[in-house]
């Protein structure tokens, strides 16, 4: 009873911190002053189109690089609570239907592409590295669920990983050195606007961090899907 | 008027969370609610960002000089989050399953310091 007095008390504190969000909503069209700075000066600085991925990537990439290390810590934390103990492996206890394990296969390559298609399209298009990663890694978790893969290659997902992530702050550190500093990407050429092959090294680094989201992704998959197999649960 | 109700909907979904964090004692069901929660929070930082009239700031043909475009640092911030989001929830389910297969239990009672 107590419990659920208090519980009511935090809510209506959470109402109260929330109401003014809702009562006071930005009525003017005019946005502030360091958003306006960004859309006036975005375009012609970076040339990517869509000014969020310039944000994400370059004013804010520092930001994006914490990120990817937050999200590699979650899942390094992932895979030690999972941890493989030695005697799983053996046969899969559940068998796919036959129409999932067809069309897994059929649609897996798909899902790649469209997700590669989404992370080199970053820089114009809504999407990026983030968004593109985790449609990688529904195409594995495609495979997974079908049963046509039992395991997945570690040497080549840590690779990936490694190398990603190694790339990502070797371009940044080109930034440091060619351009006006850590995270520009204006030392590659900036190409003709709304093309594939422009904006300077955004699209360079965004493809690396669609490769290291996948592939921490696919990491987390892999741990749970360790762990269900070792405890003999059928499906 | 619709991002207001918009908003309302999100800071609805903060506390529906929040009160799943509190009252449930399953620890699947609490980290359903900090999803719910989690989800709420991207709706109330998204629709601060928004402009009457304004388009997304995503610049392509059909882009006139003089058109508005809505706040881009706060779409930018809810990317952020909603990954870090995924990331903490996997963590928590993670925790959730190794609790589970320690204690051969998910109800938040029987983790208490004393009893481990």
């Amino acid at each position: 009873m107590i419990k659920r007095f208090l519980a009511i008390i935090a809510l209506l504190g959470a109402a109260a911190v929330l109401l003014p969000f809702v009562l006071k909503l930005p009525t003017e069209e005019a946005l502030p002053g360091l958003a306006s700075e960004y859309i006036e000066n975005a375009p012609g600085e970076l040339g990517a189109a869509n000014l969020v991925t310039g944000i994400i990537v370059t004013y804010r990439g520092l930001d994006t690089l914490g990120e990817v290390a937050v999200l590699f810590a979650a899942t390094a934390a992932v895979g030690l609570l999972l941890k493989r103990t030695g005697n799983e492996g053996g046969v899969s206890h559940w068998r796919a239907s036959e129409i999932l394990e067809s069309g897994g296969g059929f649609l897996f390559p798909l899902i790649i592409l469209y997700g590669v298609y989404i992370f080199l399209h970053g820089h114009l298009t809504p999407g990026g590295g983030f968004q593109g990663g985790v449609v990688i890694a529904t195409g594995f978790l495609l495979l997974l669920l079908s049963g046509s893969v039992n395991s997945f290659n570690h040497t080549v997902m840590s690779l990936v990983e490694s190398f990603s992530g190694f790339a990502y702050v070797a371009v940044a550190l080109a930034g440091l050195i060619w351009a006006a500093g850590f995270l520009d990407p204006r030392f590659l050429p900036q190409g003709d606007f709304g093309r594939l092959f422009s904006a300077g090294a955004i699209p360079v680094i965004y493809s690396l961090i669609g490769l290291k989201v996948g592939a921490e992704l696919i990491g987390i998959l892999d741990a749970m899907r360790c762990k269900v197999r070792r405890e003999g649960v059928t499906a | 008027m619709i991002i207001q109700i918009i908003v309302s909907i999100g800071a609805l979904l903060v506390l529906i969370g929040l009160w799943g964090l509190l009252t449930r004692r399953n620890l699947i069901k609490m980290i359903i609610g900090f999803s719910i929660m989690d989800t709420g929070t991207h709706l109330i930082i998204v629709g601060l960002g928004y402009r009457k009239g304004a388009t997304a700031p995503i610049l392509d043909s059909s882009i006139t000089p003089g058109t508005h475009f809505v706040d881009p640092i706060p779409s930018a911030l809810v990317l952020t989050a909603i990954v870090i989001g995924l990331a903490v929830t996997a963590l928590m389910l993670a925790y959730a399953v190794r609790l589970h297969s320690s204690r051969g239990s998910a109800l938040i009672e029987d983790f208490k310091e004393n009893t481990l």
